[in-house]
């Protein structure tokens, strides 16, 4: 069985002068982790549902503004300012993309079942149809293979933290997601619109005798996570390109940090999206490179094991 | 603003949407140079319309939904075929159909008969080589696999998302038994696949369990995802472990099956048909053990967990061991699936068991009816056998991956309008509509009525 030792990686020195690159990258990547998790964990608060169609809204946002950018810089090197707009419309791009994606989803794969008050196992399988349905159409209208995104900007190293050279994407993506979730935060926890969410995620029916519309709000939330969920599939595709399987890994990863924080508390995927990242980051000093997908798993199922309710307790209603 | 709310124009809306997707999922492909291009020329390519003259595929496609709807409306006014009496009377000849064929014992044993009698005259019948090979490989063992499934999701409600772990888990165990892996046979002894039954079904329910005991205990749908995980870190590990496994290039050649009992010799060769019989013959012994096993005090218990799991723990039913009980019958048919395919096929690599096939095998089960044997049965053929036939036939514009489209489609829709599958099982179908009219499991009595059921 000598082979299995392949598993195993044989940098576990790397970790000592490492440390901190180590760090920053699986920051970068926790942000985008956690923005995606936002989705799952705000669709779970108020149907207590996972969507399993989320993976593909982060493809969709990737594609969205693959193409997009594609189409604005072009063949020429975009200038300082040009670089800003770019990446601000690459993410709402994405974003939007997301966010029709979901909302188109919730229409078609949960409402019908919803106003038939099917069982629980009735919207997972039509919500895996629908991600089966919608990474596949992906597949035949835009082809198989990755496809590394145009850079908008240059994506020179910005400065050095400790040994950890920073460069300007893992700053932008630190930025544009906590920026975000930041936002999402204040308007769960401050506007009307946040309030109805939250109302129905703590009863839906009470809410509904109190002039919430329930149809509206689940809809709303999930334009909401699917808007962060698409920007990040933009984010994500910067770094390591757009395919139509994209989703399938970073979802069931995000999917990892939301159960890790506390599915349905905001916060919690914010905490576990961050987590997930600097653990996975770190285990390439115990795991070949190949396995490191392994690990979150491991993670999930650990999790699901020790503290199913995981760090800060489930509940979108109390927590946000 | 009133106009696109009132239900005419959702209907409008929905039928426009609906008129859309189904142009662009059977459309040509795009690619990334022109990303729009698979969408345009969804509608604008040329095709024949009908027949008659040429014409683009949206004008075509507009044309068959207006032939539809228009064939609908035209039952409706002139009032000969009222469509809902119509699909009341279908239901009821198909229910009395069914009813007459369950119930009665003769009747029921006389078409299971007929059944069997027609599977195996049909490699006699059926000669073209391309549909030998596929009533082994794609319609016999997914038939097999589909009741396998059916244990999990269908009897005991979990829903599997990696199935297709527990298949590789026992193809590759065939290929490990047999000494076509890097990875040297147990004692240097290369046996025929035969003896990887056992130890494949062995293997794959220790993994079953290992993998269940952590996460039946927790909701439903987190079973599904945890499921969809394992599916994905088995084929990371297939293809990796390269001194193990083999990597992306897979096993050697795995030997054929092959009897050496005395006198008696046969060993199963390139020729389809005996593999078609070898497997015929498992699917029975399937059928007759599941069928068994529902009836049985497990699959009692399963009902109970099902409808109530609260309910069925206080009368000391045990939720866990009969979850992973199911997990493991369920698991323990694919590994058996996954080693008659390993000597069938020879060669096995990882490409094998993607995430596709677990989906394929649900839309199986979810199409024939959860739950329902003889549904998943009925369903399995439907499915792989219009499957084959568009892959077979590859009419105007067909690529085999849009099948994976059209399969994704399909779940939605079932679920949408007929959840409980093509030919249901009484009990399940019953569970889905007193879940939908919000009647609690301790009201539900054979006489309980629901809303527009006669007495």
């Amino acid at each position: 069985m000598g082979g299995f030792f392949s598993f195993f990686s044989s940098h576990f020195a790397t970790l000592g002068h490492e440390f901190w690159p180590l760090l920053v990258g699986g920051l970068a990547t926790g942000f985008i982790y956690s923005m995606v998790a936002i989705g799952y964990t705000m669709v779970y608060g108020v149907l207590r549902l996972i969507n399993f169609a989320h993976s593909e809204v982060f493809m969709t946002g990737g594609f969205a503004s693959f193409f997009l950018t594609k189409w604005l810089v072009g063949s020429g090197t975009p200038s300082a300012w040009q670089s800003v707009l770019y990446v601000i419309l690459g993410i709402l791009a994405g974003g939007l993309a997301g966010a029709a994606i979901a909302a188109a989803v919730e229409r078609v794969a949960y409402r019908p079942l919803r106003r038939r008050k099917a069982p629980k196992l009735a919207y997972l399988i039509s919500a895996i149809g629908a991600s089966y349905f919608l990474f596949n159409l992906a597949a035949k209208e835009f082809g198989r293979i990755n496809f590394a995104m145009t850079q908008p900007f240059a994506n020179h190293v910005l400065f050095t933290f400790a040994n950890a050279p920073v460069q300007m994407l893992d700053v932008l993506t630190l930025f544009a997601g906590l920026l975000m979730l930041v936002g999402l935060d204040r308007l769960v926890s401050k506007t009307k619109l946040g309030r109805s969410i939250r109302a129905v995620a703590q009863d839906a029916e009470t809410a509904s005798l109190m002039g919430v519309n329930i149809d509206r709000t689940i809809a709303v939330t999930f334009v909401l996570g699917g808007f962060l969920g698409g920007a990040a599939g933009y984010l994500f595709g910067l770094k390591f390109g757009v395919v139509y399987t994209m989703g399938f890994t970073p979802a069931l990863k995000a999917f990892t940090a939301a159960v890790l924080g506390g599915i349905g508390n905001l916060r919690g995927a914010l905490i576990g999206g961050l987590l997930l990242g600097v653990v996975e980051s770190m285990s390439v000093a115990f795991v070949n490179g190949a396995f490191i997908d392994v690990v979150s798993f491991a993670v999930l199922v650990l999790v699901l094991l020790v503290r199913p309710t995981g760090i800060l307790g489930e509940s979108l209603g109390r927590a946000a | 603003m009133k106009f696109f709310q009132s239900p005419a124009a959702k209907r409008w809306g929905s039928l426009i949407a609906l008129y859309a997707v189904v142009t662009v999922m059977t459309g040509p492909p795009g690619n990334q140079s022109s990303p729009t291009l698979g969408f345009t020329s969804s509608f604008s390519e040329t095709v024949s319309f009908f027949g008659l003259f040429p014409a683009p595929r949206g004008l075509f496609f507009a044309g068959l939904f207006a032939s539809v709807i228009g064939f609908i409306w035209l039952l409706r006014w002139s009032q000969t075929l009222k469509i809902d009496r119509f699909r009341r009377e279908y239901s009821v000849a198909l229910s009395e159909l069914y009813q007459g064929v369950a119930q009665r014992r003769a009747a029921r044993g006389g078409f299971y008969l007929v059944a069997l009698g027609v599977a195996i005259v049909l490699p006699h019948l059926v000669t073209d080589p391309f549909w030998q090979q596929a009533m082994v490989s794609q319609i016999a063992i997914y038939v097999l696999l589909a009741i396998g499934l059916n244990v999990v999701v269908g009897f005991a409600g979990l829903l599997d998302l990696g199935f297709v772990a527990f298949y590789a888990i026992g193809a590759y165990t065939t290929a490990w038994i047999t000494g076509a892996l890097p990875a040297a046979a147990p004692f240097h002894i290369h046996l025929n696949p035969f003896w990887a039954i056992p130890i494949a079904i062995v293997f794959v329910m220790i993994s079953g369990v290992l993998l269940g005991l952590p996460t039946l205990r927790l909701r439903g749908d987190y079973l599904a995802i945890v499921t969809l995980g394992f599916g994905e870190i088995v084929t990371i590990f297939l293809n990796n472990l390269y001194k193990i496994t083999g990597g992306s290039t897979g096993s050697n050649q795995i030997p054929h099956f092959s009897v050496h009992l005395g006198p008696l010799k046969y060993v199963w060769g390139l020729d389809p048909v005996p593999y078609y019989y070898l497997t015929l013959a498992f699917v029975v012994v399937f059928l007759f053990a599941f069928s068994a096993l529902e009836h049985s005090r497990v699959g009692r218990s399963w009902v109970a967990i099902r409808e109530d799991e609260i309910a069925a723990e206080s009368v000391g039913i045990n939720p866990l061991k009969y979850k992973v009980i199911a997990f493991a019958i369920g698991a323990a048919s694919a590994g058996f699936a996954g080693v008659i395919t390993g000597g069938q096929s020879l060669f096995i690599n990882p490409t094998t068991f993607t995430l596709s096939f677990s989906i394929n095998i649900l839309v199986l089960v979810i199409f024939g009816g959860m739950g329902s044997i003889i549904g998943v049965v009925i369903g399995s053929l439907i499915i792989q056998t219009l499957s084959m036939y568009l892959i077979h036939a590859q009419p105007a514009g067909f690529q085999n991956s849009d099948l994976y489209i059209y399969l994704g489609a399909l779940l939605i829709a079932m679920m949408i309008f007929r959840p409980e599958g093509i030919w249901p099982s009484k009990r399940r179908r019953r569970e889905i509509q007193f879940v939908e009219a919000g009647v609690e499991p301790d009201q539900r009595t054979d006489e309980t009525r629901l809303n527009g059921e006669s007495a």
